[in-house]
């Protein structure tokens, strides 16, 4: 476990930014208590310090998870954001696209949203921004990337897609053993 | 007096039993004959076949009931010694029957009240678990798979039995404690007190199988835990790495007799070599774990069995071993520990844990103790180590050994009596209110609670019949 390097902290935020724009100050500012981001075995843990202090003495092949994981740095050293991330990236998103009850099934299978199962969307969303997926009541169900701009959406074909699917919550059956460790 | 009552029910010889042997078992001849024996054990002065005794009943019947249940002699035999022979078979009918579906919200995400709504929504039945719990509900049928539902995925539940609530409230633990999980696996129960601590304070989860304890990560993250560290060490060296947790949960791995319903293969595959290889694991793990409290911490031992090797003896190990002592669970129904056991003597504060069965509670059978840690220190080993011995000779089942100690028990014969009164009402208290059980217990629906009414009710005569002879015993 070690503190990431300037240039992963960089490739980290950008991607972050994707998702919750200027609020990832808050995920580091926080008003009870310091957190802070770590790298273990490839993943970026999200931890409170206090927590950290403590979990120093276990040694890295005996440590599956600490705090929150967020995601993972490739072997190209990109950073792919995991599904375990949504329940920091929903309260701070700033695009959101809504579910109808009947694109629910088929989203956490992990497809790509159609414009039909679309029931709302941002304003002003633009193309390739990173989106979080809620379902009519609110809940977080994943995040992808708008395949369409919210003026494109519009007039779109029933059929088209309108959202790029990344992650979502179906991973937590589908790929529980790939997901951390 | 009319005729039947008087007829006398005969034991099948040598012959007859020889002749079943060969043929595929006739279960209805069982069935009956397994009712008839019982009925003779229970009024045996009376109701006996001149020049018979009752170790000759009770192995007709030990065979007959490993048979009809599909048991192996072994645990069939414990279960025998466990229960008094009214309670033994609604123990082996609750066995055949699945425990109810029970899910736990999750309070970190939503509400019980939301949560049941959303789900109504969606098609399924379910109604609080009962009054002991605000975060349970049990679900009768459903036309979604409850296990895949965007609530379920989104970590707003899980699914959980019944009795995995109860250590975890035996734990209670508070805010900001450091509490340590040891053996984590799937995670229901680390999330669960997670939850009770809000997410404040520090838990650290371990479970010895990476494989497993990736569940444990999975979970974790679903319900939105924060405040948890997952490890993967053996549990025994854990009191090596760090001390001084607040609170310590040991849910023990275990036979899983008290899970059959889950598990049948348990039925036959365990054997009294498994059950002492449980024992003295659970023995090194509950040391482990009170090493890993802090002075005045508590430690919550924890087990789905119902034998008593792998409950009250190992509590009574801990108390030899450490300083320690048992105190209430804080859960107000259960049954209490056993202080003794057939030979064995436990100290007196055993009675303090609580057991759960399937017959009773409609849940998993269960055993929950909840130790305080009162010093560091380590009571000199010496004199212990030899009464150990003493235990593990007695244990064995060497004639000589089990002549002795049966001695030994008659001698005791009339302190025990008023031992068996003592749990006698009791039981028969427990059997009476139903009302009770039906509160305590996971809800069952309509018809399913008048047959139990009547169980009871039966079971009660039983009981009264019973008190008459001796305790029963080969």
């Amino acid at each position: 476990m070690r503190p990431l390097t300037d240039e992963e902290t960089k490739i980290f935020f950008e991607k972050l930014t994707k998702y919750i724009g200027e609020n990832v100050r808050l995920l580091i500012d926080r008003p009870d208590g310091a957190y802070c981001f770590r790298l273990h075995r490839d993943r970026v843990f999200y931890i409170s310090e206090k927590l950290l202090k403590h979990a120093v003495s276990i040694d890295r092949d005996h440590l599956m998870s600490i705090g929150t994981c967020f995601g993972k740095f490739t072997k190209t050293r990109k950073f792919r954001l995991h599904i375990t991330a949504l329940d920091y990236l929903a309260p701070y998103a700033q695009y959101k696209i809504w579910l109808k009850p009947t694109a629910e099934q088929q989203f956490v299978y992990g497809n790509h949203i159609m414009k039909s199962g679309l029931g709302r969307i941002s304003d002003s969303t633009a193309k390739y921004q990173g989106v979080v997926v809620y379902n009519m009541a609110d809940i977080p169900l994943g995040f992808g990337v708008a395949a369409k701009a919210t003026s494109e959406c519009r007039h779109a074909e029933p059929m088209a897609i309108v959202c790029f699917h990344q992650a979502d919550v179906g991973e937590y059956i589908r790929a529980e053993d790939t997901l951390v460790g | 007096m009319n005729i039947q009552q008087s007829e006398k029910y005969t034991l099948p010889s040598g012959e007859e039993i020889e002749k079943e042997v060969l043929l595929p078992p006739d279960l209805t001849v069982l069935k009956s004959r397994i009712k008839e024996v019982i009925g003779v054990l229970s009024d045996f002065t009376i109701k006996r076949e001149e020049g018979r005794d009752r170790v000759e009943y009770l192995e007709q019947l030990r065979k007959d009931l490993c048979t009809y249940y599909s048991y192996n002699d072994f645990l069939m035999e414990a279960f025998m010694e466990t229960f008094p022979l009214g309670e033994l078979i609604e123990f082996l009918e609750a066995n055949e029957t699945p425990r109810p579906m029970t899910i736990r919200t999750n309070t970190l995400k939503t509400r019980r009240r939301d949560l049941a709504q959303a789900l109504i929504n969606r098609g399924v039945n379910l109604d609080p678990i009962g009054k002991w719990s605000k975060v349970g509900l049990v679900i009768y049928n459903s036309q979604v798979p409850v296990g895949a539902t965007p609530e379920y995925l989104a970590g707003h539940y899980i699914l959980q039995g019944a009795s995995s609530f109860l250590p975890v409230m035996a734990l209670a633990p508070q805010e900001g404690d450091k509490v340590l999980d040891m053996s984590a696996a799937p995670g229901g129960k680390t999330s669960h007190i997670a939850a009770l601590m809000k997410n404040t304070g520090m838990l650290f989860a371990n479970d010895a199988n990476p494989d497993r304890a990736k569940a444990v990560v999975g979970n974790l993250h679903r319900l939105g835990v924060t405040n948890a560290v997952v490890m993967t060490y053996d549990g025994k060296i854990l009191p090596k790495m760090s001390r001084g947790y607040n609170r310590v949960l040991l849910d023990a791995p275990c036979s899983g007799s008290g899970v059959i319903s889950k598990d049948p293969s348990a039925k036959t595959s365990k054997d009294s070599k498994d059950i002492a290889r449980c024992s003295h694991l659970q023995k090194e793990l509950i040391l482990a774990a009170i090493d890993c409290a802090d002075e005045g911490g508590y430690i919550v031992y924890s087990t789905c069995s119902v034998l008593v090797q792998e409950n009250e003896w190992v509590v009574d190990y801990a108390l030899k071993k450490r300083h320690v002592k048992v105190v209430e669970t804080g859960l107000d129904f259960g049954r209490d520990g056993f202080p003794r056991f057939q030979k064995l003597v436990f100290h007196p504060s055993v009675k303090l844990c609580k057991r759960f069965y399937p017959h009773t509670h409609n849940m998993d059978g269960f055993f929950v103790a909840k130790l305080k840690k009162i010093s560091n220190n380590i009571p000199s080993a010496a004199p212990e180590v030899e009464e150990e011995v003493a235990e593990e000779k007695n244990s064995d089942d060497s004639d000589e050994e089990t002549v002795k100690s049966k001695r030994m028990k008659r001698k005791k014969g009339k302190a025990n009596g008023s031992l068996n009164k003592k749990t006698g009402p009791k039981i028969t208290k427990n059997g009476t209110d139903a009302k009770d059980d039906k509160v305590n217990g996971v809800a069952k629906k309509g018809s399913a609670i008048v047959k139990k009414k009547m169980g009871k009710q039966q079971k009660k005569v039983l009981n009264n019949k019973m008190k008459g002879p001796k305790k029963l015993r080969k």
